[in-house]
């Protein structure tokens, strides 16, 4: 690099630059907060969907799976796993792990209640209806 | 080694290559299960075996972090670190606090371990890359916020250069962006925005600072090229990763529920994100090619180059391919994005604690450089793992792009499990190069064995090696 650009003249861009754009960060941020009624289905995030999420994330369901293509890619996509299967294939999908199946991928029993499995069918009749702009390509994930 | 204190880096550093050890295992077992779908089933499931594998990479990156940190933030500011003792506390909290988190994974179903440590009163757990309980999230905070008071303290009584500052902010960084893994709203859009904000702000924000600062550390030190070159080279790169990378967060919000001006503004400025590091690779070449002595340890100078090269590749490269929200669209969370994760966290900051470890180990052990048998043998560790870590990233893409052709284009598109059995080849052949990669990593640790007579500037091998290098 040339000497007629500083080191201070290198600093000042790093810091302006930070600085500038992480307030057009926070003011898109502060945009889609306001935009995200009209997209997050929050009309179906029900306590049920709610207490869903928690039986997702405490048994580590992302370990495996993805759910809006974000997780592992061990094990199917499980955003629009509502649509895909409907709410009794799920229910009966936990209830008969694992399969055993010689050389399969396994999945683990959970022991869950009938609550819990409606509540975990809500959370995902809930992630199904979130706007994500056509994503994925096809009902397979 | 210009000031005692700097020792306490030692125990980091030998703490980061176990837990590299481990994380390695776990990798190889989880790819073998995905072959092999029952192995270890259900004593470790894949679940279990990949957060230990992500978990240990992002612990023993962090003690690579820290451990860089209390070599580097006295050196630069020209005195002895404010509190030794408490750095050493600190190591000992860390470590104990992070066995117990793995061992905790590993012995009790994650339901009960989150049960037991309190995740009912603030849940936090079960979010990729965040799944340790909420004791060991505080317990981090913590650690880094020790750290952070010791190293402040200690530049604030010293000199200050553009390397000690910006290894400094890139750490408060990384300390202020990890409360974000605090809050997880029952709104999953929300959380998926928030969760970005620890782990795209880490990579691609704030640990580049880390990065930048620890390349241009070790460069001062074994080219000898004049600092001031050196530090206007390390804002400029930071400045890039900064302005490209704070909006570049975008390339995330595509498909999560979030306005879809996103796809534009992620695809434009995560376009620019290769450019530092890019630059990173031209600094790392043109400071060594323009060096002003011979540093006996070459094999140091070899692991700052590969950085540079490496982490070009699987950030900059790999993250490009990907980062568009056409391209996007269909490889969204496919082996693509594994490919990436790869090759990018092992480029960049895998090595970059390597250059380090490379660099000031020779030096808390008494000596400028490894005897040259030592040298070479930790050259052999550094090839095998690199070559093997470009196939495993070269099989995994294949199988991406097999995946997405299969699953998620055309009339009739095969279900995800289907897809799977199709592109098995590849996961084997991931899965033997994992092995090489693996003794590769017993080859390194093998060398800190070897013992013999330092090396200097003029043995031979060495320098030519060097010389073919930089030509
Ligand atoms: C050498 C042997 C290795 C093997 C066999 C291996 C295998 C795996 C597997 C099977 C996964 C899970 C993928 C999934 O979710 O389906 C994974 C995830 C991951 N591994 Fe490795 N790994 C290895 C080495 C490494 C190294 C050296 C690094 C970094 C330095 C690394 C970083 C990661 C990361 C960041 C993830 C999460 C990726 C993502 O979410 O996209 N791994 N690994
Ligand atoms: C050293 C820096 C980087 C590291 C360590 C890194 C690591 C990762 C990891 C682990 C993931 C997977 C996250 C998950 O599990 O959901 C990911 C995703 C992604 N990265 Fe990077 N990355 C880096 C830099 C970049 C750069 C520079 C770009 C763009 C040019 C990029 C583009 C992407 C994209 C588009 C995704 C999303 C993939 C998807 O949709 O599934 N990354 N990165
Ligand atoms: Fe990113």
């Amino acid at each position: 690099m040339s000497s007629a650009f500083t080191k201070s003249a290198a600093r000042n861009i790093f810091y302006g630059g930070a600085v500038f754009f992480f307030l057009l960060l926070v003011a898109l941020t502060f945009d889609t907060m306001n935009t995200l009624p009209k997209r997050d289905n929050r009309a179906n995030l029900t306590e049920s969907a709610a207490r869903g999420k928690h039986i997702w994330e405490t048994r580590n369901c992302v370990g495996c799976h993805s759910l809006l293509g974000e997780g592992a890619y061990f094990a199917p996509e499980l955003g629009n796993v509502y649509v895909r299967r409907g709410p009794e294939f799920i229910k009966t999908w936990l209830k008969i792990q694992p399969t055993g199946a010689p050389g399969r991928r396994q999945m683990p029993q959970f022991n869950l209640t009938e609550q819990q499995l409606d509540d975990l069918v809500s959370f995902f009749k809930y992630t199904s209806g979130i706007n994500t702009a056509k994503w994925p390509p096809n009902i397979e994930g | 080694m210009k000031y005692k204190s700097q020792a306490v880096a030692k125990p980091y550093f030998i703490a980061a290559i176990g837990l590299f050890l481990g994380q390695i295992s776990f990798g190889l077992i989880m790819g073998l299960q995905y072959v092999v779908g029952d192995f270890l089933f259900p004593a470790i499931p894949f679940n279990v075996a990949r957060m230990v594998h992500t978990n240990l990479l992002i612990v023993w990156l962090l003690f690579g972090f820290m451990g860089a940190a209390y070599y580097l933030i006295p050196e630069e500011s020209e005195r002895e670190l404010h509190s030794p003792k408490l750095a050493l506390a600190m190591f000992w909290i860390f470590l104990v606090a992070g066995a117990a988190t793995i061992l905790g994974y590993l012995l009790v179903p994650y339901a009960t371990l989150a049960e037991l440590t309190g995740n009912n009163l603030l849940a936090t757990m079960g979010r990729e890359f965040l799944e340790q309980p909420l004791p060991t999230k505080v317990g981090i905070v913590i650690v880094a916020l020790a750290m952070l008071y010791n190293l402040s303290m200690t530049v604030l009584k010293g000199r200050k250069t553009a390397i000690n500052l910006v290894m400094l902010l890139g750490l408060w960084g990384l300390a202020i962006f990890f409360l974000f893994s605090f809050y997880n709203p029952a709104n999953l859009v929300k959380d998926k925005f928030y969760w970005w904000w620890v782990v795209h702000l880490w990579v691609e924000g704030v640990w580049e600072l880390i990065m930048g600062s620890m390349l241009a550390f070790v460069l001062v030190k074994v080219t000898g090229v004049d600092r001031e070159v050196i530090e206007k080279w390390l804002y400029v790169i930071i400045a890039m990763a900064l302005i490209s990378g704070l909006i570049g967060m975008g390339h995330h919000y595509f498909w999560i529920g979030a306005p879809e001006y996103w796809q534009w503004w992620g695809s434009v400025f995560s376009a620019l994100e290769p450019i530092p590091f890019f630059m990173m690779t031209v600094f790392a070449f043109n400071m060594v090619s323009r060096r002003r002595r011979e540093h006996p340890n070459k094999a140091a100078v070899l692991w700052a180059l590969g950085t540079g090269v490496m982490a070009f590749l699987g950030a900059g490269v790999w993250g490009f391919l990907h980062t568009l929200a056409p391209v996007n669209f269909y490889t969204h969370g496919s082996q693509i994005t594994a490919a990436h994760g790869h090759m990018a966290f092992y480029g960049a900051y895998a090595m970059v604690v390597l250059t380090m470890i490379s660099y000031t180990m020779p030096l808390m052990r008494g000596r400028e450089a490894n005897s040259p048998a030592a040298q070479l043998a930790e050259m052999w560790g550094f090839w095998l793992m690199t070559i093997s870590m470009v196939l495993i990233t070269l099989f995994l893409t294949a199988a991406g792009i097999l995946q997405v052709w299969l699953q998620r284009m055309g009339a009739s598109p095969m279900s995800f499990m289907a897809a799977q059995d199709q592109i098995s080849l590849f996961y084997w052949m991931r899965e033997i190069t994992g092995l090489f990669f693996f003794l590769g990593l017993l080859l390194y640790i093998g060398s800190f064995f070897i013992k013999g007579k330092p090396a200097t500037a003029k043995d031979p091998a060495t320098a030519r090696g060097l010389a073919s290098a930089t030509a």
